[in-house]
C-alpha cells in the first residue's frame, strides 16, 4: 500500500497508508466519536470542506450498503482512520468501504494515531491540514497544510445544496418547503414518515417562490460551513417568520438565530459524534443527541431577542435550541433525524407537525 | 431531583459466595455502591457472607454483617438495624431473589423499609416469565415464545405460523431428550413424532430456531427523571446458544451498522422504560444475521456480570452511578468521575476494541464435559484492551493463563483434519485454538463459518493473526531485516515468546532484537469520551501505537501485580490483598499501580490505585509499563500464584522484587532444599522422598508405609495431588494420572492422618506476628481450600499452639520472610508435622483479618517496604485469641459441573466460601452451613454407603442421627454394620441389582442427606461416584467426609435443644 502524510498546519505529521482515492486533499480536520455511521457521516453534506477524523479504531467493519446514504455521494474532503475492515461483514453489505471511497474520489488515510491526532484537536481546536503522498521536505508540506481551505469566507451551502426543486409524497396532509442548505436524506424521511408532502428547493430560493408552495411550513436544514456565509438564506427566513411554521435543524438553527438578531462563533473543536447530552429546559429531560457542528449560537446574544433558549449541551453549557416568543418556529443544534446516532429527539419532528396543525 | 433527605441510613444486600455465574463481579459493585452511598453521608449496613471481599472489610460500611443471606437472617437484621432504605439490586440474583421473598411477607412495610432503586414490581414483572412477555407484546418488542403441540398436525400449524427452521422440545423429559431442529415440515414431522414418544406427557414444545443468530448485548442505565442511556454494547463471538457467561465478548459490537446499533438501543430504552427500571440493566438480544429481525433473550434489572464487563470496558462506573440512582439523582446530577467535566448522563465513546474470554475450571476437572451450551461453566474471565481486535483477542488469550502465549499449539497440530473439523462442531473451551488450528490448516473462512456460525469478520480477524505466524515463519532466518514484518506482529499483539517460537529463536533474542530497533508499546487511557474531554483518571492499556500518554510522574512508586482471572485456587481473596496493598501504599506516601487483567474486580476499578494498567500477566507485558514507570520496587506476594511466579523472573531482569527474597520463594517451594532447611531447623515434616520412576516410588511407599501421598514435583497447588492405599493404585496413579518420568518425578510422602491446621503470619524478618490458628474440621487429605476452618482452634491444645506458633516464627525468620507467609501443617500423634510453606497472601487472610482485627496485608504491605513491625507497635508472637468463633465453610459449583466428582480430596474443587460467626462453635458452624446454602434437614431419611475403612468410626454418627429421629438407609455392607449395633435400617440395592436402588430413592426424592465415603479411584462409572452426583442434581445435601459429618450432627443438636441464633455486625465483636 502506498504510503501517505496527514500534515497539520501546526507542524505535526503523521504517516500512514493511503487507501481511497489517489489524489491530495486538503481541508478543516475535524473528529468524530461516533462508533457506528461511517456510511452516514460520509454522505453528510454537512462535512463538506472537512477531513474527517474516526476516533473509534476500526471503521468499515460492515462495508457500504444501499440504504445508509444520507445523500447521493459523500462530501467529506479526506478521511481518516485507525484500521479499515478488508473483510467486512453484514447482510446488508454491497460494496467495502475502500472501493466505495474510490468510486467516490475521497483521500483516506490509515495507521493514524487517531487518538492522538485527536487530542491535538481537542488542545489547539480544529485546523487546516492534508493528506497528500507527496516526498516533498516537511517544510513545504506544513506550508501547504496552512494554506488548505478553511470552513468560513466561502459558500459552501450552494456547493451542496439541489439545483432544482424535487417533490416528494404528493397528497400528504402537510406541505412541507425543505430549504436545502446540504439536508440529510433522513430529515426528508422524517417528514415523509408524518404525513408531509417534502418539496424541497435550493437554499438560495426567494420567499416569494417558497410561500407560493402554499406550505404549512419551512424546514431549514442542516448544511456546512460557516453561517455568516449563508446569511442570504437567513434574510429570506426573516421574512417567512410569522407567514408560516418554521423548524431549522443544525446549519438550520443557525440561520434561524441570524434571522433573529443573534449572534454564531466558532467552537473550539465543534461536537460530531452520537452521544452529546443535551437538555430540555421545560422538562429537565436529557436527551441523547447526534451532533455534527462547527459553530454555534452565543447564549449572551439572545438576551435582548425574542427567542427563549430551550436546550442546552449538558457537557460544556452551549445553546442547543431555542423558540421564538412570538412566531410559531423553533429550532434545535443537533439532528433530531438521527442517521448516525440515537433515535430519542424524533418527537421533535411531531412538534413541528402539532404547529402546522 | 436531588438527593433524597428522607433517607438516612441504607442497607445493601451483598451476593454471598462465589459460584459459577456469581464471581467477583458484584464484589466490584457492592463495594463502589457503599463507597458512594458512604459520600453521600449515609449510614451503610451490609450483609454479605462472603468474607473474601472487599465489601465486607468494616471500613466499608458503618455496620458489616457477615452472616447467611437467608430470608430468617435478613428480617431480623432489618429489625435490629432500622434502616430507612434497602438497596437489593447491586448483589447478582440472590440478593434480588431476597428482595422478591422479603417483599412477599410485609417485614419491609412493618419496619417501614423503602426499597430503593429499580422497584419491587419492576424486578417482579422483569423476573416472571409470564408477566413479562404480556408487557412485551404490550409495547411490541419481540420475544421467543414456544407453543405446545399434541399432535402433528398442531405442530405442522404451528411451525407454519412462525416460521422455519423450529426448535422441537418434547416436554418433560430428564435432560431434553427427543428434541431436533426442523428446517421443513418433513423433518418436523420426524422429529416430532420421536419428541411425543420421549415426553411423559405426549406433548412438544415449539419454538422459533434462533440457532446461528448473533448475540448482542446492551447495558443501559434509568433515573427517575425518565433519562435513559446506554453505557455500552457488546457483540458476542460466538452466535446464540453458548451461555452469556461462557461466551467471548467483544466490545463495543463490530458487525452492527448504526441502523442495527440504533435499533437495538430503541429497543433497550424502550424495555427499560416500560419496566421502570431505576439504574443499571442488562438486556441481551439474538439478530438474525440475514434481517433485522431480533428476539429479546433476557433482561436483568440489575447490575450484572456484563455490566461489570461493561465499567471496565467504558470506565462507565454502572454500580456507582446505580446506588446514587437509588438516592434519587438523576444522572446530569452525577459527575463523570473519570474526566471529572462531564456528568454521568452520556454515553461513552470508546476508542479502543475490548475483548473478553471466559476462564473455564476444566484444567481441575479432568472428567468434566467441556462444551459449552446454555449452562454456564465458566469460573471467571479476563479483559484485553487494544487499538485493534487481534491484539485484544491476542492479549486476552496470554491473560488467561493457561499456559498459552498465542495461537500456535503443538497439541492441536497433531490432529488430523477430521478430528479438527468434529471439534469445530462443538463449542468448549478451546473453541479460539481449534479455529486458529483449522485456518493453519487451510480450511477456508467460509468452511470454518458454515460449521460454526462465528462471524466472518471475526475468523477474518484471526486469519491475518494466522497469516502472520506464516509470514514470521518464512522470514525467521532474516526477521532482523524484515522490521516491518516485526512491527506489524507486535502491532496486532505476538507476544515475543510467540514470536520466538515461530521464529525458532528464543524469546529474550526477540527482546534484543526488539530493544536494538526501539520496538516497544506505548499506554493509552481510557476516558469514556474518545479523548474529545480531557480526562483525570489514569487508566492505560498498552499499544504499539505513536503517542504514549502514561507520563510517569515524579513521586516515588511501587508496583502491585494482580491475580488476573477468578479460578479454582485463586479466587477474589487475592483481589482483596491487591487492594489492601494498593491503599496502603498510599497511606506510606507512595504511588500504587495496579497491574490485572481481571474486569470483575475491585482492583480494576479505575480509583483503587492511583494508576491502573489493565494488561496481560506476563514477564514481557509487565517489564513493558516497568519501563514505562519505573517503580521502586514490585509486590508479586499478594496476587497469588500468579504474581509469585512472576517474581522470580522479574528478578532475573533486573526488577526490585519487594518483601520476601525470590531466593527465599524458591527455598520454600523446591523440596530437597526445604526438607533440608526444616532438619537445620529441627522442625518435623511427614517422611517422603522424590520418585523418578513407578519402581522408586514403590520402593518408598514401602519404605514409609501405605498410605502415602502422591504429587508431581512440578506442579503446584495440589493439582493432580492424590492419597493412595496400596500399590495397586500407586501404579495406577504413577502410570495414568502423572506419567512418572526422571524429569516430570513425583513427590511420596507420607499421608499422616491427622488435624490440619493453617497459620498466616506477617514478618518483617525479625519480628513474626501470628494473627490466629486455624484448624481445619476435615482431616488432612482434603485441600485446605475445600475444608472448613475454625478459628481459633477448639480441638488443639495449648501446648501444640504455642509450637506452631515457635515453628512458624523460626521458619519466617529463616526464610528471612518479609511481609506475609502461610503454614500448614498437621496434628497426629501428638506432634506437629510441617506440610507446606507458602511465603505470600493465601486464601484465608481477608477472614482471618476480619475475625481478629489484625491489619494483616496493611502490616504486610509496611513491613516489605521496610518498615520494622516493632516500631509499628507489634511484636512477636501469637495475638491473644478472641472470644468469638468464626467458621469458613466453602462452597461449591457442582451442580453447574456435569461430570465432575464431588468427593473432597487433595484437589481444590471449591469455587467460594462463606463465613459463620459466632460466640460458640455450634452456633458459628450453623451459620457457616447455612450460608454455604447447605440444606440442612431437621427429619428424614438418610442413605448411608460407608467404605470399610471408614465404617467404624461413621456408625457413631449415624446412630446419633437415628436418636434425633432420622430414618436411615443403606447400602448391604453397612447396613449389616449398622445392625450389628441394634440400628433399624431399610436396606437399599446396589445399583443394577434390583429396584429401587439408591439411585431410584435420590430421583424420587425420598432421601434428605446423603453420607457417602470414598472408596477408591474417581472414576465416573463407580456407584459411589453416580450417588454423589445424583444427590448435587437433585439438590440433596451429600456429605463425602466423616468431619464434616460430625461438625453437621453437632449442629442439628444444637438446633435440637432450641438454641437461639443472633445476628450481630463485625463491629459488634471487635469492641
Amino acid at each position: 500500500m502506498k504510503k501517505a502524510k496527514l500534515v497539520l498546519e501546526e507542524g505535526s505529521i503523521f504517516t500512514g497508508e493511503l487507501f481511497g482515492a489517489e489524489k491530495e486533499s486538503a481541508g478543516e480536520i475535524v473528529f468524530n466519536t461516533s462508533m457506528t455511521g461511517y456510511q452516514e457521516i460520509l454522505t453528510d453534506p454537512s462535512y463538506k470542506g472537512e477531513i474527517v477524523c474516526m476516533t473509534y479504531p476500526l471503521i468499515g467493519n460492515y462495508g457500504i450498503n444501499e440504504d445508509d446514504f444520507e445523500s447521493f455521494k459523500s462530501h467529506v474532503n479526506g478521511f481518516i482512520v485507525k484500521e479499515f475492515a478488508e473483510e467486512p461483514e453484514n447482510w446488508r453489505l454491497k460494496k467495502k468501504l475502500e472501493r466505495y471511497l474510490k468510486e467516490n474520489g475521497i483521500t483516506a488515510i490509515s495507521g493514524i494515531d487517531t487518538r492522538a491526532l485527536t487530542k491535538i484537536l481537542r488542545q489547539e481546536g480544529t485546523m487546516r491540514g492534508i493528506i497528500t503522498t507527496e516526498n516533498s521536505n516537511d517544510k513545504e508540506l506544513i506550508e501547504k497544510a496552512k494554506k488548505a481551505p478553511g470552513l468560513s469566507g466561502r459558500d459552501l451551502v450552494s456547493q451542496v445544496s439541489r439545483k432544482e426543486v424535487e417533490k416528494y409524497g404528493a397528497g400528504n396532509k402537510y406541505r412541507v418547503v425543505l430549504v436545502d442548505c446540504g439536508a440529510k436524506d433522513n430529515i426528508k424521511n422524517s417528514l415523509l414518515a408524518r404525513n408531509c408532502e417534502v418539496i424541497m428547493v435550493p437554499a438560495s430560493t426567494s420567499v416569494k417562490k417558497i410561500l407560493d408552495y402554499s406550505p404549512d411550513g419551512v424546514m431549514v436544514s442542516n448544511g456546512p460551513g460557516d453561517p455568516e456565509d449563508a446569511d442570504y438564506v437567513a434574510e429570506t427566513i426573516a421574512e417567512l417568520l410569522g407567514e408560516v411554521p418554521i423548524f431549522g435543524i443544525c446549519l438550520g438553527h443557525q440561520l434561524l438565530g441570524r434571522a433573529c438578531g443573534a449572534e454564531t462563533y466558532k467552537l473550539k473543536f465543534g461536537h460530531r459524534g452520537a452521544n452529546h447530552p443535551v437538555k430540555d429546559l421545560s422538562t429537565n429531560r436529557v436527551y441523547i443527541t447526534s451532533q455534527n457542528h462547527g459553530f454555534a449560537i452565543k447564549e449572551e446574544s439572545l438576551a435582548e431577542l425574542d427567542l427563549e433558549l430551550t436546550h442546552i449541551n449538558v457537557n460544556d453549557k452551549t445553546v442547543e435550541g431555542f423558540r421564538h416568543q412570538k412566531y410559531p418556529a423553533f429550532s434545535v443544534q443537533y439532528h433530531p433525524e438521527a442517521s448516525p446516532g440515537p433515535e430519542d429527539s424524533h418527537y421533535l419532528f411531531d412538534q413541528f407537525v402539532e404547529l402546522m396543525r | 431531583m436531588p438527593k433524597r433527605e428522607d433517607i438516612n441510613k441504607v442497607m445493601v444486600i451483598g451476593s454471598g459466595p462465589i459460584i459459577i455465574g456469581q464471581a467477583a463481579e458484584f464484589d466490584y459493585s457492592g463495594s463502589q455502591a457503599c463507597r458512594a452511598l458512604k459520600e453521600e453521608g449515609l449510614e451503610v449496613v451490609l450483609v454479605n457472607s462472603n468474607p473474601a471481599t472487599i465489601m465486607t472489610d468494616e471500613n466499608m460500611a458503618d455496620r458489616v454483617y457477615i452472616e447467611p443471606l437467608t430470608v430468617d437472617s435478613i428480617i431480623e437484621i432489618l429489625k435490629k438495624e432500622n434502616p430507612d432504605g434497602l438497596i437489593p439490586t447491586l448483589g447478582g440474583q440472590i440478593a434480588l431473589n431476597l428482595a422478591i421473598d422479603l417483599a412477599e411477607t410485609n417485614i419491609l412495610e412493618d419496619l417501614n423499609v423503602e426499597l430503593l432503586g429499580t422497584p419491587i414490581e419492576t424486578i417482579e414483572k422483569a423476573e416472571d416469565r409470564n408477566t413479562f412477555k404480556e408487557l412485551m407484546n404490550e409495547i411490541g418488542e419481540p420475544i421467543l415464545d414456544s407453543k405446545i403441540a399434541k399432535n402433528i398436525e398442531q405442530a405442522a400449524e404451528i411451525a407454519a405460523d412462525i416460521g422455519y427452521p423450529v426448535i422441537v422440545r418434547p416436554a418433560y423429559t430428564m435432560g431434553g431428550t427427543g428434541g431436533g431442529v426442523a428446517d421443513n415440515l418433513e423433518e418436523l414431522k420426524e422429529i416430532t413424532a420421536r419428541g411425543f414418544k420421549h415426553s411423559l406427557i405426549g406433548q412438544v414444545l415449539i419454538e422459533k430456531s434462533i440457532k446461528g443468530w448473533k448475540e448482542i448485548e446492551y447495558e443501559v442505565m434509568r433515573d427517575k427523571n425518565d433519562n435513559c442511556i446506554v453505557v455500552c454494547n457488546m457483540e458476542n463471538f460466538d452466535p446464540v446458544g453458548v451461555h452469556t457467561g461462557d461466551s467471548i465478548v467483544i466490545a463495543p459490537s463490530q458487525t452492527l451498522t448504526d441502523k442495527e446499533y440504533q435499533m437495538f438501543r430503541s429497543s433497550a430504552l424502550k424495555i427499560i422504560r416500560a419496566l421502570g427500571i431505576e439504574g443499571g440493566c442488562n438486556v441481551q438480544y439474538a439478530l438474525d444475521p440475514e434481517s433485522f429481525q431480533y428476539y429479546i433473550i433476557e433482561v436483568n434489572p440489575r447490575v450484572s456480570r456484563s455490566s461489570a464487563l461493561a465499567s471496565k470496558a467504558t470506565g462507565y462506573p454502572i454500580a456507582k452511578v446505580s446506588a446514587r440512582i437509588a438516592l434519587g439523582y438523576s444522572l446530569d446530577e452525577i459527575d463523570n468521575a473519570i474526566t471529572g467535566k462531564t456528568t454521568a448522563c452520556f454515553e461513552p465513546a470508546l476508542d479502543y476494541v475490548v475483548f473478553k474470554i471466559p476462564r473455564w475450571p476444566f484444567d481441575k476437572f479432568h472428567y468434566a464435559d467441556r462444551d459449552l451450551g446454555t449452562q454456564m461453566k465458566a469460573t471467571g474471565e479476563v479483559m484485553a484492551i487494544e487499538r485493534n481486535l487481534e491484539a485484544s483477542m491476542l492479549k486476552a488469550v496470554r491473560s488467561l493463563e493457561i499456559g498459552r502465549y498465542g495461537f500456535y499449539l503443538e497439541e492441536f497440530r497433531k490432529l488430523s483434519d477430521q478430528e479438527i473439523k468434529d471439534f469445530l462442531y462443538e463449542a468448549d473451551d478451546n473453541r479460539l485454538f481449534v479455529i486458529a488450528e483449522a485456518l493453519r490448516r487451510g480450511f477456508t473462512v467460509e468452511e470454518v463459518h458454515q460449521i460454526t456460525e462465528i462471524s466472518t469478520f471475526f475468523l477474518y480477524k484471526m486469519k491475518n493473526i494466522i497469516d502472520l505466524e506464516n509470514s514470521l515463519a518464512a522470514s525467521k532466518d532474516e526477521l532482523n531485516k524484515n522490521q516491518e514484518l516485526l512491527l506489524k506482529a507486535k502491532e496486532k499483539g505476538f507476544s515475543d515468546s510467540e514470536i520466538a517460537l515461530l521464529t525458532e529463536k528464543t524469546e529474550e533474542e526477540i527482546k534484543n532484537l526488539r530493544d536494538q530497533l526501539q520496538l516497544k508499546p506505548v499506554f493509552k487511557m481510557v476516558d469514556t469520551c474518545a479523548a474529545e474531554f480531557e480526562a483525570e483518571t489514569p487508566y492505560y492499556y498498552s499499544s504499539y501505537e505513536k503517542v504514549n500518554e502514561a507520563q510517569p510522574t515524579d513521586k516515588k512508586k511501587v508496583m502491585v501485580i494482580g491475580s488476573g482471572p477468578i479460578r479454582i485456587g485463586q479466587g477474589i481473596e487475592f483481589d482483596y490483598c491487591s487492594v489492601h496493598s494498593a491503599w496502603t501504599l498510599n497511606e506510606e506516601g507512595y504511588e500504587s499501580i495496579i497491574v490485572n487483567n481481571n474486569p470483575e474486580t475491585v482492583s480494576t476499578d479505575f480509583d483503587t490505585s492511583d494508576r491502573l494498567y489493565f494488561e496481560p500477566l506476563t514477564k514481557e507485558d509487565i517489564m513493558h509499563i516497568i519501563e514505562n514507570e519505573k517503580p521502586e520496587g514490585v509486590i508479586c506476594q499478594f496476587g497469588g500464584q500468579t504474581a509469585v511466579n512472576l517474581a522470580e523472573p522479574l528478578a532475573e531482569a533486573g526488577v526490585e522484587i519487594l518483601g520476601t527474597s525470590v531466593d527465599s520463594i524458591d527455598l520454600a517451594e523446591d523440596r530437597d532444599r526445604f526438607i533440608g532447611l526444616l532438619n537445620e531447623l529441627d522442625i518435623p515434616a511427614p517422611q517422603g522422598e522424590v520418585a523418578a520412576s513407578l519402581q522408586e516410588a514403590e520402593k518408598i511407599a514401602a519404605e514409609i508405609g501405605y498410605p502415602v501421598l502422591v504429587r508431581p514435583s512440578y506442579v503446584l497447588g495440589g493439582r493432580a495431588m492424590e492419597v493412595v492405599y496400596e500399590k495397586k493404585e500407586l501404579e495406577e496413579y504413577m502410570q495414568n494420572a502423572v506419567k512418572v518420568s526422571p524429569d516430570r518425578p513425583v513427590l511420596v510422602d507420607k499421608y499422616l492422618t491427622g488435624t490440619e491446621i493453617e497459620i498466616d503470619a506477617i514478618s518483617d524478618g525479625e519480628t513474626v506476628i501470628v494473627p490466629g490458628i486455624m484448624e481445619h474440621v476435615e482431616r488432612a487429605g482434603v485441600h485446605s481450600g475445600d475444608s472448613i476452618a475454625v478459628y481459633p482452634p477448639h480441638r488443639l491444645s495449648e501446648e501444640l499452639k504455642e509450637k506452631a506458633v515457635e515453628y512458624t516464627e523460626k521458619i519466617s525468620r529463616a526464610l528471612n520472610v518479609k511481609g506475609v507467609v502461610n503454614i500448614q501443617y498437621v496434628v497426629s500423634d501428638g506432634e506437629i508435622y510441617v506440610i507446606e510453606v507458602n511465603p505470600r497472601s493465601s486464601r484465608t487472610i481477608p477472614y482471618l483479618s476480619k475475625v481478629t482485627g489484625v491489619p494483616m496485608v496493611d502490616l504486610a504491605t509496611k513491613a516489605l517496604l521496610g518498615r520494622k513491625l516493632k516500631d509499628l507497635g507489634w511484636e512477636s508472637g501469637m495475638v491473644p485469641e478472641k472470644e468469638h468463633v468464626a467458621v469458613k465453610v466453602p462452597v461449591f459449583s457442582f451442580s453447574k459441573l456435569t461430570q465432575v466428582d464431588t468427593n473432597l480430596g487433595p484437589e481444590m474443587k471449591s469455587t467460594g466460601e462463606v463465613l459463620g460467626l459466632a460466640e460458640t462453635y455450634e452456633k458459628a458452624l450453623y451459620k457457616g452451613l447455612i450460608g454455604a446454602g447447605l440444606e440442612i434437614p431437621r427429619e428424614g431419611t438418610i442413605l448411608a454407603t460407608i467404605a470399610d475403612k471408614d465404617k467404624a468410626e461413621a456408625i457413631d454418627y449415624i446412630k446419633d442421627f437415628a436418636e434425633l429421629g432420622f430414618q436411615i438407609a443403606a447400602t448391604e455392607g453397612t447396613a449389616a454394620a449398622l445392625k450389628k449395633k441394634g440400628l433399624k435400617v431399610d436396606i437399599v440395592k446396589k445399583l443394577g441389582e434390583g429396584s429401587p436402588d439408591s439411585l431410584e430413592l435420590i430421583s424420587d426424592d425420598q432421601i434428605d442427606l446423603v453420607i457417602n465415603t470414598l472408596t477408591k479411584g474417581k472414576v465416573p462409572e463407580r456407584d459411589g461416584f453416580k450417588i454423589r452426583r445424583s444427590a448435587v442434581e437433585m439438590g440433596i445435601p451429600c456429605l463425602t467426609s466423616l468431619d464434616t459429618t460430625q461438625a453437621m450432627l453437632k449442629v442439628l443438636k444444637e438446633i435440637e435443644h432450641g438454641e437461639r441464633i443472633e445476628y450481630k455486625a463485625l463491629q459488634d465483636y471487635q469492641k
